[in-house]
Formats: C-alpha cells, sequence, structure tokens
C-alpha cells in the first residue's frame, strides 16, 4: 500500500503558536490526543518512580548503608509502588485503549468523549496530588511528608491512631481520584466496543486486543469497588469516628486486607492483560502468520477474568485463616495458572514455523515470553500455601511480582511503544538505539531481578532499609543495585530515541509493518475523524484481504 | 489500496450494536452493585459484633411508610415513561412529579428516623459498629436517591420549560429512569439486610 502524505492540519501546532497548541490539548476530547496524553503521563510518572527506586536500591547496594534514613525509606517505597501500580499501570491500560480501540473497530471516538476527557484530567489531578503530599503533606514526625504506609495501606496501621497527620489521606484521595477515571475508562471502552463497531465487525471479529481490553474493563468495573469502599470506610473511621477496622470497637484487623485484595488480585492482572494485548497483536505480525488459537486465546482471557475474582486470599496466608480458607486459594492460584498457560503456548504456536521479524517491537514481545513464564512459575511456587510461609514478605516476592510487572507489563508497554509510535506520530523509532534501550533493559532487568530470588530465600525480608553484613546478601543486593543503573540508562535512551526520532525519525507511512488490523488503514497520524474509508470487514484481519484479495482470510474462517 | 478484487466479496455479516447510552449506563449500575456489595458485606460481617449498645433490635423499627413510598415510586415512573412514549407531555410531567414526591417523602422518612437514632437512641457513626456501618450502608443508598431524585428534578423542570423531551431524548430519560429502578432495587436488599436480618 502506498503511503498516503498526511494532511496538513490548518490547526496545527506550528500554524496557531504554543499557547494554542496547548489550549487545543486541554480541551481536546478526541481519544487520539487523550490516549496519547495518556502515555506521556505514564512514561513520566514511570520515570519518577523508577528514579525512586533507583534511590533504593543506591541505599541497599552496600550493608549499613545511610544514604536514607528509614522514614524517607518507607516514603519511597510507598509511592513507587502507588504511583507504578495506579499512575503508570491505569493510565498506560486506559492510553492504549483510548489510543486503539476506536481505531480498531473503525469508530470516529469512543463512545462518550467529553466523559473520557474528564476521566483522564482526574486521573491526572490524583497523580499530581500524590506527589503533592510531599510538600504539604504533614506525617508522624509533624513535617512534610508523603504517604508511608505501603501501596496497599493495611488497616488499622492507617487508622488515626497510628498514622497521624494527613499523609495517609493523600494516599487515600489521590487513588479515589485515580479510581473514578479508571472506572469512566472501563465503561467507555466497553460501550465504544459494542456499539460503534463498523460495518461487518461481529463481536467474534474483533480484534484480541479489543476483546483484551473488554475483560479488563470487565475486572475494572467488579474489582476496583472494593478498593474505594475500602477507602471511602477509612475515611469516615479517620475522620467521622466510624471503627470499620477499629480493633479496640470490635472491628476486624483482617477485613481491610480483604477488601484490599479482593481489588488488588484482579488489579495484576488489570496490568498484565493490556500487556497481554499488545503481544497479542505484535507477535502474528511479526510472525507473519494469523493468531494460533484465536477461539481457545479468548476463552482464556475471559477465564482469567472471572478466575481472577477468586484468588485474593493468597496474599494472605500469612495472616492466619482457616486451612479450609488457605487450600481453597491456593487450588483457585493453581487454576488461573491454567488459563496464563493456554496464552504462553499460543504465543509460542504463533511464532512456530512463522517467518519471524526481529524488530524492536518483537524483542519486547520475546522478552516478555521468557520473563512471563518465569514469573508465572515462581507464582505457582507462591500459590503453594506452605512454601508461602516460608517466602511470604521476602525479597523473593519482590523479585516474583517485578517479573510480572517489570518483565512483562512493562516490556509489553515498550513493545507496544515501539509498535504504535509511527502510527500516533507519523514517525518511526530509530531501530539501533531501540536495540540499545532494548539489551540494556533486558541486562539491567535480570541483573536486578534475577539476584533478589536468591536473597529472598535466603531470607532477606521486603521493605527494610538497610541490613547488617554477613549474612551472604551482600553479593545479591550489590548486583541488583547495578543492574537498576543500567535499566535507568535503558530507559534515557528511549527518551533520547523519542526526542531524537520525532525530529529526524523515518516517516512511516500508513502501514509501516505491514499489519492487519484496521488502524493500520488509515494516515499516520490519522486525522480527527479516524478514516477517510472504511474497509469492509469480512474476516478478523481486514488489511490482510484487501492485501491478499486472491486469498482472503474469511473463506477460511 | 488495490480496488479490484480477485474473488467476490460475501455479504457483510450483520451486526448487532447496542445503544451506547444503555451499555453506558448498565456498566455503571453493574459496578454500582459491586460497591454497594462490599457495604453490605461489611454490614453482614459485623452484625452482632458491636461491644456497646444501642444494638438493632433496640432501636430499629421496619420503615414500612418510607419503603411503600420508594417502591411505588418505580411504578410512577415507569408510568412517566409510558405517557411519554404516547406522546401525552401533561401525564408524562404529572407521573415525573409524583415520582419525586415519593423520593422525597423516602429522603424526609431516613431524615426523620436518623434525627430520632441520633437525638433519642444517642445512636453516632461513632458510637458503636451497628452505628459505623449501618449508617454507612443506608447513608450510601440515600446519598444514590439524592442523586437520582435532582436528575428527575432536572427534567422535570426541563420539561415544564417546554423543552421537548420526545423522541430524540426520550431515550435519556428513560435510562433515568432505569437507574431509578436500579435504587429502587438497592433499597430491597438494604431493608432487607438492616430491617430484617440483622435486626
Amino acid at each position: 500500500m502506498a503511503s498516503v502524505a498526511y494532511p496538513v492540519d490548518e490547526h496545527s501546532a506550528q500554524a496557531l503558536g504554543l499557547p494554542s497548541a496547548l489550549h487545543e490539548w486541554v480541551i481536546t476530547v478526541d481519544h487520539k490526543r487523550l490516549g496519547i496524553m495518556y502515555m506521556i503521563m505514564t512514561l513520566v510518572f514511570f520515570m519518577i518512580a523508577g528514579t525512586l527506586a533507583v534511590v533504593m536500591r543506591t541505599q541497599l547496594s552496600i550493608p549499613n548503608n545511610s544514604l536514607v534514613p528509614p522514614e524517607v525509606f518507607n516514603r519511597l517505597f510507598t509511592v513507587h509502588g502507588t504511583t507504578m501500580v495506579f499512575f503508570v499501570g491505569m493510565p498506560f491500560f486506559a492510553g492504549l485503549a483510548n489510543y486503539l480501540v476506536p481505531l480498531m473497530i473503525g469508530a470516529r471516538d469512543m463512545a462518550f468523549p467529553r466523559l473520557n476527557a474528564f476521566g483522564f484530567w482526574i486521573t491526572l489531578f490524583g497523580g499530581i496530588l500524590l506527589y503533592s503530599s510531599y510538600i504539604a503533606g504533614e506525617g508522624l514526625a509533624g513535617h512534610g511528608t508523603a504517604p508511608d504506609v505501603g501501596w496497599f495501606a493495611y488497616a488499622p496501621l492507617t487508622e488515626r491512631a497510628f498514622s497521624r497527620g494527613t499523609s495517609t489521606d493523600y494516599w487515600i484521595l489521590s487513588i479515589l481520584l485515580s479510581g473514578i477515571g479508571s472506572t469512566i475508562t472501563a465503561i467507555n471502552v466497553i460501550a465504544t466496543a459494542m456499539s460503534l463497531r463498523t460495518k461487518g465487525m461481529t463481536i467474534a471479529k474483533m480484534p484480541l486486543f479489543v476483546w483484551m481490553m473488554c475483560v479488563v474493563s470487565f475486572q475494572i468495573l467488579v474489582a476496583l469497588p472494593a478498593l474505594t469502599a475500602g477507602q471511602v470506610m477509612l475515611l469516615m473511621d479517620r475522620y467521622l469516628g466510624a471503627h470499620f477496622f477499629d480493633t479496640q470497637a470490635g472491628g476486624d484487623a483482617v477485613l481491610w486486607q480483604h477488601f484490599f485484595w479482593f481489588f488488588g488480585h484482579p488489579e495484576v492482572y488489570i496490568l498484565i492483560i493490556p500487556g497481554f494485548a499488545c503481544i497479542s497483536e505484535i507477535v502474528p505480525v511479526f510472525s507473519r502468520k494469523p493468531m494460533f488459537g484465536r477461539i481457545a486465546m479468548i476463552g482464556a482471557t475471559v477465564a482469567i477474568g472471572f478466575i481472577s475474582l477468586s484468588v485474593w486470599a493468597h496474599h494472605m496466608f500469612a495472616v492466619g485463616m482457616s486451612s479450609q480458607a488457605n487450600t481453597f486459594f491456593a487450588a483457585s492460584t493453581m487454576l488461573i495458572g491454567v488459563p496464563t498457560g493456554i496464552k504462553i503456548f499460543n504465543w509460542l504456536g504463533t511464532m512456530w514455523g512463522g517467518h519471524i521479524r526481529f524488530d524492536t517491537p518483537m524483542l519486547f514481545c520475546i522478552a516478555f515470553l521468557f520473563q512471563f513464564l518465569i514469573a508465572g512459575l515462581t507464582g505457582v511456587m507462591l500459590g503453594v500455601a506452605p512454601l508461602d510461609w516460608q517466602l511470604t514478605d521476602s525479597y523473593f516476592v519482590v523479585a516474583h511480582f517485578h517479573y510480572t510487572l517489570m518483565g512483562g507489563t512493562v516490556f509489553a508497554l515498550f513493545g507496544g511503544f515501539y509498535y504504535w509510535f509511527p502510527k500516533a506520530t507519523g514517525r518511526m523509532l530509530s531501530e539501533t538505539l531501540g536495540k540499545w534501550h532494548f539489551w540494556l533493559l533486558v541486562l539491567g532487568f535480570h541483573l536486578t531481578f534475577d539476584p533478589q530470588h536468591f536473597a529472598g530465600l535466603l531470607g532477606m525480608p521486603r521493605r527494610i532499609y538497610t541490613y547488617a553484613a554477613g549474612r551472604g546478601w551482600e553479593g545479591f543486593n550489590l548486583v541488583s543495585s547495578v543492574g537498576a543503573a543500567v535499566q535507568g540508562i535503558a530507559v534515557l535512551i528511549l527518551a533520547i530515541n523519542v526526542i531524537v526520532s520525532l525530529r529526524r525519525g523515518r516517516v512511516a507511512g500508513n502501514d509501516p509493518w505491514d499489519a492487519w488490523s484496521l488502524e493500520w488503514a488509515t494516515t499516520s497520524p490519522p486525522a480527527e475523524y479516524n478514516f477517510e474509508t472504511l474497509p469492509e470487514v469480512h474476516s478478523t484481519r481486514p488489511l490482510w484481504d484487501l492485501k491478499h484479495p486472491e486469498d482472503p482470510d474469511w473463506k477460511f474462517e | 489500496m488495490p480496488e479490484a478484487t480477485a474473488i467476490a466479496l460475501p455479504p457483510l455479516e450483520e451486526t448487532t450494536l447496542i445503544d451506547r447510552g444503555k451499555v453506558g449506563l448498565i456498566c455503571l449500575i453493574f459496578t454500582e452493585i459491586a460497591l454497594f456489595s462490599i457495604f453490605v458485606t461489611a454490614y453482614v460481617f459485623y452484625i452482632g459484633k458491636s461491644l456497646n449498645g444501642p444494638y438493632p433490635k433496640d432501636v430499629l423499627t421496619l420503615p414500612i411508610w418510607a419503603t411503600i413510598c420508594l417502591l411505588s415510586s418505580s411504578a410512577t415512573v415507569e408510568m412517566a415513561i409510558r405517557s411519554l412514549r404516547r406522546d401525552k407531555a401533561g401525564a408524562f410531567k404529572l407521573w415525573l412529579g409524583l415520582t419525586i414526591l415519593l423520593g422525597a417523602e423516602f429522603l424526609h422518612q431516613t431524615a426523620v428516623e436518623w434525627h430520632k437514632l441520633i437525638t433519642q437512641e444517642h445512636l453516632t457513626i461513632a458510637t458503636n459498629l451497628f452505628g459505623t456501618t449501618y449508617y454507612a450502608l443506608v447513608g450510601l443508598h440515600a446519598s444514590h436517591v439524592v442523586i437520582g431524585l435532582s436528575l428527575l428534578l432536572l427534567t422535570l423542570i426541563i420539561a415544564l420549560r417546554g423543552f421537548n423531551l420526545e423522541g430524540a431524548q426520550e431515550r435519556r430519560v428513560e435510562l433515568l429512569s432505569w437507574y431509578w429502578h436500579f435504587v429502587d432495587a438497592v433499597w430491597v436488599v438494604v431493608f432487607t439486610v438492616v430491617y430484617i436480618v440483622g435486626r
């Protein structure tokens, strides 16, 4: 397909000057601009929270280090975790879904564009509110501090008696706001997919990406209210004198954990399934094959959506639940490994026998497969309740969930970023810098997190600000800290790549990857109305049918 | 893009699209149900665990009149929608007004009940676990009644000022009525849990 020179918009930034351009972005309800703003928000907060992680790793690099005092260290891991989950992972989902779902189903915009804009701004406001606690918050010591209660903020430790001041309230309110934004996005995604599909695109023909985004949205609608409700109860406890989590008035010390993890475990799937969605688009295109086991893939995703609602208490094996409860949650945790395994199998089946192109997006996907598999295996280990009693709250757990969220979600995020950047900007990212970014990140990632498994097995607990020498943890921690620095360099290369490529990158054209879904049928970047003419959809790969009219997919589906 | 195709395309498969407002509202109600479920769980979990009185059996009386008001408002809002469909603007305003009156009476009854509990029985949100969970759950529901009532009132004002709500706007009013039905249905759960099971 010949690329179409993208039409110069009279209202583009160059024509109007910076203030007007900014104004246009602030008042926009266009799903593509909102998607881009979500992605910028994701990357900015990723770099901020990543910097916090590097500070923590520096503190832990040698025993008895005194770079960071303990109370500051508590704030570091709290804000790092909270940011990564709510202001990196969630906007990543929202940004991808906003930008791509309408394009993939051939719609002009999301179902509720103004609501969509509101969702973005309230999410961003939540993120800013969290960080403003560094200036305005008041903690135990009576001076300005950020929240220091962990991203899970276990009540009753977050009750007024134990968490004085306002720092905990910053945690509650900023996440409450981001929750409103996530709910809005979830409603919007489902309504868009159900109501705005183009002619011929039945639900069965929706791209896997859209399917998976719908499952994530479903999970958000079911699980997020548990956190919201818990936070409202906590606020009532703190400010109205209620007793939801007040053990002295007969309240339960474990109730918050149930509410939090009823949200928290679906949440980890809410964070990883957008990654699955990217992988499921990229792997077939770069293997030059249709998705292997597409129906099984959809089934597995839906299964994960449901089973993920019944595994939450495997985060709580150590709090003293009944053995029946432990058995149930251990079993359901094993069960959810099955659909996840099906997915890995399907991606490998797609690559098997394909003409694999090792461009940067595909490299990230391959690393994802490898790392996410290991993450899943350590997850199954931790799902065995007796082993969890040994490993709980150790660095083994830290290594496990960083393998899923960093080795999984973030690698998929970068894969998707390299894949769709040409569509959103009209220019390709540099492959050379991309490969440097990829290999340094892989190296840094494994240097950082592989040794943490061993430190954890040797008994190193989480959330400690320092440790004594002579326990056999020194080597692992030093390597881990070096790895963090390498990852930092890798992310800087990405930033340089974006800045350089935006100015001087190769012009992408409509369809630089020779792909098959509808977003590649329009200009890069797409006009505000998305499509001038829409191809008819007769199969799950409408662009393949157009490019190969003599051998169309719909003959075989 | 190649214009001609080698193999003649089959007819397009029929797609069924659902009204986006309906999907959006169903999703909203779905997530609200999840929210209420957590508060109901907390209420049920803490039944009988208060360390000190007053206890539910001492201070709660069945709010029969309030329940009748709220449940019948579901019927009146349905009558309003039917009038709207038959282009009977006068009957629509009448039924809508009646719905609002019934909803307002429900809120009034809640206010009376809370006033009695606070001033006579000395039950506040801080008294015991019962007070905490009671005011949270009933208050959450009442706040939803307030939202629904405000939207119904807005619709009535729009109708009274002579805007035509038939035709294109009809589905919006209908979606609002769905929300109102949801608020009523939640009351059935709250009533059962708080006034029957919890007493």
